[in-house]
This record gives C-alpha cells, structure tokens and sequence, in this order.
C-alpha cells in the first residue's frame, strides 16, 4: 500500500509559473576562505559525511523507494547536506541535538547508523523505533539524538528544556535545534524561543532556510525577507549564512557554540539553501521555477566543497574518489543488513506505552 | 488637532472608566461579584485612546483590561456590572464573566480566557474586510505576557503574509501577573517585533491618551490603506495590582508610586489646563455625571435578577 | 455513467458551495497553488483566485482563528489540516473559541474543519490518527465522518450550510478506493442522521468510518454462517443519531459497535452508556466492542496491522454475541 504519488499535468505546471513569485536570493556570495581554527582531519570528515549523507539519501529515495522497498514517506535533505554536517561535527558527545528531517549528516554525526536508519525507513524491527514510526522519526537519547514530530516546530520548547536542564545543572554542554522556514511560523516555535532567549538556555538554533515548505514559498510563509530577521524578537543575534557553504556554516556555528558555552545565550543560524528535490520523495515539485534548481544546482555544497579542498591541496582528486567509492561500498553493506532485518513481532505494537518498572 | 467635543469625550471616558472601575473593586469587597475582579487601573489611556480612533464601522475585540474600550464602543456600565455580578440580563446572560462580552451589531468581539487567541481571530476579520472591500479596521489588544503565546505568533505573522487590516495593541505594563518583564520576555525591546513580523511599528506613552489616540489614528490609516498590520506598543502601568488593589505586593513599591504619579486622569488634566482647553469646573460636572450614571448602573444591575439553573441550558448550537 | 471517487466528492462537494455562495472561502497550507497535499483542492485557485483559495504559513493555530474571526464577518470558511493529526495545534482555538462563542455572547462560528485522518497507510503516529473524541467531548462542535462518495460530498455541504462549527473527518484511506455514481443534483446529507447500510434482523454493528467496509464485508461471511448482521454507519459522531441506534437495538436486541479509533475513551463506551440508560430492557447480550488498542498508531506494516481492526475480529466477536 504505496501513499498517493502525484502525477504530473501540463496545466498545473503552467499554473505554477505564472503565480510562483520570484524567490529573493539576497544570499551574502561569501568567498570561501581558509576557515581558522579547523583541524585537517576536520576538512577530511566534513566531506566524508557529506558524501556518506548524499549517498545514504539517493539509495533511499531515488532507488529503494522507487524499487518499493520503503514502508511511508521519504524525507531528504539533497543539496542541504553542508548545513547538519558543519554544525553537528563541532559538538562533544555530551551535547545533544534536536535535528530536523533534512539534517541526515547530523544524525550519522551523532553516531546513529546507516544500516539501522535504513532499517528504520524499511519499518524493520533493528531499526531506531522498532518500526513504530518511520522516515527520519528516530533518535537515540544515548547519542544525545531528540527525535522530531511532525508538527514542527514543537522540538524548540523541549530545546529550551534541554538547554535549560544543562544550565541548572551547571554544565559546560550545548544543545543545537534544527528546523526549517516554514517551521518558524509555529507557535510552539515562538514560545520555546523566547523561553529559550529569556533563560539564555546554551543553544544554537540552526533554520536551514530552503525556500519552499512544500508547495508554499517563503513568501506566503512570512512577511520578513529573512528567517533571520525573526530574531529582533528574541533579543539574539541572527546571522545569514550561505547554507551551501560548508566552511561558513562552521565558523558561523563555532561562534554561536562559543557564545553559548559561555553562557551568553542562543544564536539563531539561518542558512540560505535549497531544497533540491521535492517536499517528499512522491512531490515532484512542479510549483518549483525549473530555472531555480538551475541555479542551485550549480551551488551544490558537495561539488564547491570538493573544489575548494582540491585547490587548496588538502585532498587530492583520488582521495576524494575513493572516499565516494567507500561511502557507496559502506551504503551497500548498510542496504544488505537492513534488508535481513525482519519485521517487528504484530504483537509489539502493545509494548512501550508507558514505563514497564 | 482634536475639537472640544472629542477633547471632552475623551475625559468622560477615562472618568467613567476608573470610576465604574472602582465601583467594581467595591462590589466585589462588599460580596455582590462572585467572581474574580481585573481591572485597568491606570492603563485606562489606551483602551479609551484606541478605540475612541476607530471609525464607526471598525471592529475591536477587547482584553481582560480594556472595561474602557467596551464603554467606548456603547457597551454600557450596567452592562458591564451585570455581567459581573452574573444577572440574567447580562450581555452574555450570566453565563461568562469579567469582560468576556461581544456584540457583532455594535463591531465587539469577545474574547476568550487564552490569552493571544484573539490575535489570529481578529487577523480572521481583517482578512475578511480586505477580502470584501469592507474598508474597516480590526484592533485587539495583547500585553506582554500574552506577546509571548503561540498565537499571538501565528496571528501576527499570518496578518502580516495576508498584509490585513489590523491594528494589534501590545500593553506593555511591565507584569505579566507576579512575573517582571524582564523574566519572560527574552526581549524588552517591544517594538523590535514590528520588524520580526515586517509590520509597521508604533511606540507610545501609554499614559497619554491624546499620543495613544493620534498615534491610533496613524496607524489605523496605514493599515486601512492597504499597508498591512500595525502594530502599536503602549508603555504603561498596572498601578491596580493583578486582581485586586492590593494584590501587588511583588511589584516594587517605588515602580507603583513612580506610574501613580504618571496617573493617565493626571496627565490628561495637565494636558487640558496647560492649553486651557477643558475647564476644572467642566470636568468636575462630568465626574457629578459619571458618578450619578455609576450610581444608577449600580443600582439598576443590583436590581437585576441571576438567571434561573436551567437557563445554563440551551443556546449551544444554532437553533432554526 | 461515470464514478466519482470519495476524494473527488469532497473536492465537488467544496468546488459547487463555492460556485454557489460566494462567501465560502478555503484556507489552509498548500490549498492553493499545489490542489491540497492530497489535491482536495485542485484546480481552485485557478478557478476562484487567491483571495478564496489562501495558501497559509504553517500555522494551524491561526488558520482556525482566521477562520472564526472571518467567520464573524459572516464568510463560510473551509480551514484544512494537512494532515488531522494537525488539529491538535488548533486545539484550543476550536474548542475554547470556536465552541463556545455562540453559547457565551450568542455569535455563531459557522466555520468547517477538515482533513484526512486514519490510518492503513503506514503514515505512523502523526499522519494515521483518529481526533474525533477530543472534539465529541465538545458541546458546542459537530463531528461528521463519512464512509462513501455520495456521503462525502452531502455532508461536506451540510457541513459547509451549517450555522455551527463542524469537525469534517475525512477517511485518507478511503480516498481513492471508494467510488461511486453520483446524482448531478444539488443534495446534502442531513447532519445527525445515521445510515442503515445492511438491513439485518440477527444483531447490529454501530460503526462509522473506513470501518464501515470491514463491517459489511464481515457481514457477507456471516449470513453464511445465519447471522444476519444489521450494519449501520453513525456518519454523525455529534450530534448521534440516537433514535436510529435505539430502534435497531430494540428491533435486533444484540449490539456491538465498531471504530478504528483506540478504546479508552472512545465513541463506543459513549454509545454503550447510552444504550444501557435507555433500552436496557431489550437487550439479550452485553454490548460488546471492537476498537484499535491503546496506543499510537504504529508505522512498521505488522504492527499498524495488529493495531487495526480486521475482519477476523468482527467475526469472532459476532460469535460470540451471538451465542448469547
């Protein structure tokens, strides 16, 4: 039983050029330049997850999906990739994160597996929920991983309880919220912000602003030109950052982790990306200018990051080659164990309501 | 420039305010409300100034504090008393409380007990009159615990994308309840949200009913006129506690007797003599009125009767 | 003759009120320029601009508020939740605002709400639910849930007529599978009135919903079996029908009832209280359920599976009624 593919109809593609608006591209063309302060292995293990995310991604939704081997929705982050990596590599194990659907480099970061997350897609019982929910609905509090809903923005608020837990005990941790553009025009995103900014919790929150959510474009989301601007209200500073650019999404989030080590409380990080694939992986994304994935597409984080280490000699072509090769390899291994995962027992859906102490 | 007809309206509607205020405090003491008692002791400036802005046809949904805009808008004091006292005849027929009340005849929406929900609800009738043509203006109000709820979000952000014709009144009266400012608000720069939400942005002495009503007019101008939601905020002060005159005793006493002595009636009674433009002897004959048209709405909700138990039932659902 | 499928009932249902009356608009995340996630609302905006067909931020807080704000203006609004388990963002809206204000201070909220709830989709907990109970549990408010095509399109117009705000459940499973011919005409489907989908004379099934299907499907196994099973779909959850309910357990005296929704709490305990309150007499055998269990809907295919209803389970529970 697949959910409802949409199929496409000329009309409607018509429609969806002539009321699309202009997307603002007010994006800062920051030169990417030797970031200070990054370790060598660090330039390495950034593009290693960023690869190992990208590969990951496309097995999911361009070829077990479509091969019907997905329980559900797939959710991706294709061409966000730069964003979950640049900020979760430079947390300690004791931090956490409340990642969002389009932040996979985040939670293989954290230490959660591809076979497992693979599993998890598959409704298999090894994966994170034991097949009680599906897509990127998994964490691993172990990992310091806090699943979200689908109702988004409601991971800011239990954000701001973590935050605030760390700061009442008196520890040295950060947490990192993720979430998208449409998910600020929540509630809960507005409550748990100001809680979070009142009691000056130690978080960075982290908006991958990729411009659509779903059909909507950001402006029918909200009134500002920039996610960022949403932070005047909070009495925070709010940075734009090229969310395509992995070395200035680190030094934009060391910052904002430093800051709120220090007690000097949130930051909120709006990335300017795009979401290069559609709201799920049954949207083909129609309402989307063609001109536009164009245009991104010649962003890609993956490519410029790839450049950018060739030309300043940090890897080499071949390096880079076979870290594709080993991320495929690794993705294949994970595909292969998460299909001898079996089904959860039907009787399982009855345990783990409550606390069985 | 205001005329001397509106120069005196605006001081009745003060006088009757605070004065129908008091009598309340007293009806309650004296155990003829049953319920609780919030008054708007010293922000009565800007419920009278805004809603005294408004066109005849705009539409406004009042607050917890805003006794003075229900007044404004032809809600009468013994409508108000009965409701309290919970009376039959009561606009709600006894069965809401405090200044939960409406009126769509007389553009009077009322609110709920969840504070922010009136936002996205009047972001609703806004969206309608820019859909309709209707040409009106909607205007609620918010404080600054409220300016902290989901809704107040959702609903200013949603007016701003539709770009409706709303006026959003923040009362900045430094409390929310027993908690500062300064300890719920990750922000105290108020009007820094206009730019948050892209909306045009007012500040104002809330003790000053002239500002508070010329700066309503602007922005209530400006939202008429297709420039999408105001948002005006209104620096005030709780001076009558949260529930009582003497449930502030968290409110440090030098803050209270600091905005006693920015008393609204006060400043607006300087205001007048210093352009010598209502006289003393004028505006005590106004309070002689208000006080007899108080005593008569005193005594004519006290006459009143509660309404029998079974009239609890009925009235849920349209009935044909 | 064509067959017009249960999803584009709705959308007929919406697209001829709004031809109809001009006052009726829909808001909601991605109504307008993408048709509705599950395309509901396809075609709209290009039909009735996007003054009437409003794409929303995600806000459903707000887009109930907006909806009874303009309702107050005396606009017909359609508020969507992508999803029904969206609604609970809403939660205070509908029931504290929406509800009570004609109760209070006499204005009425003839606002709907709708969306696609349920599950047998793999949706997992978020995308599978059944809010009907929280909203039962609200005087002031209507809940409808139709299970065929010509239900969906009159109660979608009854509920869009109705001066009241009323919950619109609509059956994501059902969209595309249920199909039926449709009259040309104007009509609607009276809100409150039940459906007798089966005659039977042996024993009753209450039920409503996607689960309307495993019922008569239950039924055509049992007649073999001589249990002639009177199926009546609910269609109303508030108000119930009441004097269809009783009379069919008066006629049958042998009741249970049927929803995909979970136990604790759910519509069936109501129905049973009431049948034990008021035909008591009549009954040859306890009032017997068939809910989904307490918990969330799960995701993985063999648990959701556990977690429905199935046919087995209507069976067996009819055997065992029937025993009595």
């Amino acid at each position: 039983m697949k959910s409802d593919r949409i199929r496409k109809t000329t009309p409607r593609r018509t429609v969806a050029r002539k009321l699309a608006p202009e997307v603002p591209n007010d994006i800062p063309h920051v030169a990417v330049a030797a970031a200070p302060g990054i370790e060598p292995a660090t330039y390495r293990e950034m593009l290693r997850f960023m690869v190992l995310t990208r590969e990951l991604e496309d097995r999911i939704e361009r070829k077990l999906y479509r091969q019907g081997k997905i329980v559900g929705g797939v959710y991706v982050g294709r061409g966000q990739e730069a964003i979950g990596v640049a900020s979760c590599i430079q947390t300690e194990p004791e931090d956490v994160i409340l990642p969002s659907h389009r932040d996979m480099g985040a939670f293989l970061i954290r230490g959660m597996s591809p076979r497992r997350i693979l599993a998890q897609y598959m409704g298999r019982v090894d994966g994170y929920t034991r097949g009680r929910d599906g897509n990127m609905h998994m964490g691993d509090l172990d990992r310091g991983v806090i699943p979200f809903v689908s109702m988004l923005g409601d991971n800011v608020p239990v954000a701001a309880g973590v935050g605030i837990a760390f700061r009442n005990r008196k520890k040295p941790h950060v947490v990192l919220c993720y979430f998208g553009d449409g998910a600020t025009s929540r509630g809960d995103w507005h409550e748990g912000m100001n809680l979070a900014c009142v009691q000056k919790a130690p978080i960075v929150f982290i908006c991958n602003n990729n411009q659509y959510a779903y059909s909507t474009p950001l402006d029918f989301q909200m009134a500002v030109k920039n996610v960022a601007q949403r932070a005047l209200a909070y009495g925070i500073p709010g940075e734009i950052v090229d969310g395509n650019d992995v070395l200035a999404v680190h030094e934009a989030v060391r910052r904002a982790i430093d800051r709120a080590r220090s007690g000097f409380g949130p930051t909120l990080i709006e990335c300017k990306t795009f979401r290069m694939t559609g709201h799920s992986a049954h949207d083909d994304a129609g309402y989307v200018p063609e001109v536009l994935f164009k245009e991104w597409e010649l962003k890609d984080p993956i490519s410029r990051y790839r450049q950018y280490l060739v030309e300043h000699g940090i890897l080499r072509q071949d390096e880079i080659e076979a870290m594709q090769t080993d991320a495929v390899r690794e993705i294949d291994g994970a595909v292969e164990w998460a299909e001898k995962s079996p089904y959860p027992e039907p009787e399982d859906c009855l345990n783990g309501v409550y606390s069985e102490k | 420039m205001l005329t001397k007809t509106q120069l005196h309206d605006l001081y009745y509607w003060l006088l009757l305010n605070r004065t129908l205020e008091d009598r309340i405090v007293s009806l309650r003491r004296a155990g003829e409300i049953p319920g609780a008692v919030q008054t708007s002791r010293g922000q009565e400036a800007v419920s009278v100034g805004t809603s005294y802005a408004l066109e005849k046809d705009d539409i406004v949904a009042p607050l917890l504090r805003n006794t003075g805009s229900l007044l404004v808008r032809g809600f009468k004091p013994e409508e108000i008393l009965a409701q309290y006292m919970g009376k039959g005849t009561s606009p709600t027929r006894g069965r809401d409380c405090a200044l939960r009340m409406g009126d769509l005849k007389r553009g009077v929406v009322a609110s709920s007990s969840s504070l922010g929900s009136l936002v996205p609800v009047v972001a609703g009738i806004a969206l309608a009159s820019r859909m309709r043509r209707l040409g009106i203006v909607a205007l609620t109000y918010i404080g600054d615990g409220g300016s902290e709820t989901s809704d107040f979000h959702e609903g200013l952000n949603l007016a701003a994308v539709q770009k409706v014709p709303m006026v959003l009144v923040l009362e900045e009266n430094g409390w929310a309840f027993s908690t500062p400012v300064s300890a719920h608000a990750a922000s105290t720069d108020f009007l820094a949200r206009a730019h948050a939400y892209g909306v045009a942005g007012f500040e104002v002495d809330g003790n000053d009913v002239v500002e508070v009503y010329e700066t309503t007019r602007r922005a209530a101008e400006h939202a008429r006129n297709g420039g999408g939601p105001a948002l005006i905020v209104a620096h005030t002060m709780r001076t009558g506690g949260d529930s009582g005159p003497h449930d502030a005793w968290f409110v440090p006493k030098e803050a209270v007797e600091r905005w006693k002595s920015r008393d609204p009636l006060r400043v607006y009674e300087q205001y007048l003599d210093d352009g010598g433009l209502v006289a003393a002897e004028e505006r005590s004959r106004i309070a002689e009125q208000v006080r007899a048209e108080v005593d008569a709405a005193a005594a004519l909700a006290g006459s009143r009767l509660l309404p029998d138990g079974i009239q609890a039932l009925g009235g849920v659902y349209h009935e044909i | 003759m064509s067959q017009t499928t249960y999803l584009e009932a709705i959308r007929q249902g919406i697209w001829e009120e709004m031809e109809r009356d001009e006052r009726v608009f829909i808001l909601g995340e991605d109504v307008g320029r993408y048709g509705g996630a599950f395309k509901v609302s396809a075609g709209m905006l290009e039909r009735f601009g996007p003054e009437r067909v409003l794409d929303t931020p995600i806000s459903e807080s707000a887009i109930v508020g907006a909806a009874i704000g303009a309702a107050y203006m005396g606009l017909r609004p359609i508020a969507e939740m992508q999803f029904i388990d969206f609604i609970s963002c809403a939660f205070d809206q509908i029931t504290n605002f929406a509800a009570k204000s004609r109760y209070r201070w006499g204005a009425g909220v003839p606002i709907v709400i709708r969306g696609p709830s349920g599950g047998g989709v793999h949706g997992g907990p978020f995308h599978s639910q059944n809010p009907e109970m929280y909203f039962v549990h609200t005087p002031g408010l209507k809940v409808v849930s139709p299970s065929t095509a010509y239900d969906a399109k009159g109660l979608i117009k009854a509920a869009i007529r109705d001066e009241d705000p009323v919950i619109y459940l609509e059956h994501k499973f059902l969209y595309r599978r249920v199909k039926e011919e449709l009259p040309a005409e104007d009509y609607i489907v009276p809100i409150g009135k039940a459906a007798i989908r089966r005659p039977g004379t042996g024993m009753t099934v209450l039920t409503y919903g996607a689960m309307v299907y495993l019922a008569l499907e239950a039924a055509a196994e049992l007649v073999k079996e001589g249990i002639d099973l009177e199926v009546i779909d609910l269609r109303s959850l508030l108000p119930l029908d009441k004097e269809t309910v009783l009379e069919s357990v008066k006629k049958n005296s042998k009741v249970f009832i049927l929803h995909e929704d979970t136990r604790t709490g759910g519509i069936a305990g109501e129905i049973s209280a009431v049948i034990c309150e008021e035909v008591f007499e009549y009954l040859d055998g306890p009032v017997l359920r068939i809910t989904a269990p307490d918990t969330p809907v799960p995701y993985s295919p063999p648990l959701e599976e556990f977690f429905l209803p199935k046919v087995s389970d209507v069976m067996n529970t009819a055997r065992r009624l029937a025993s009595y």
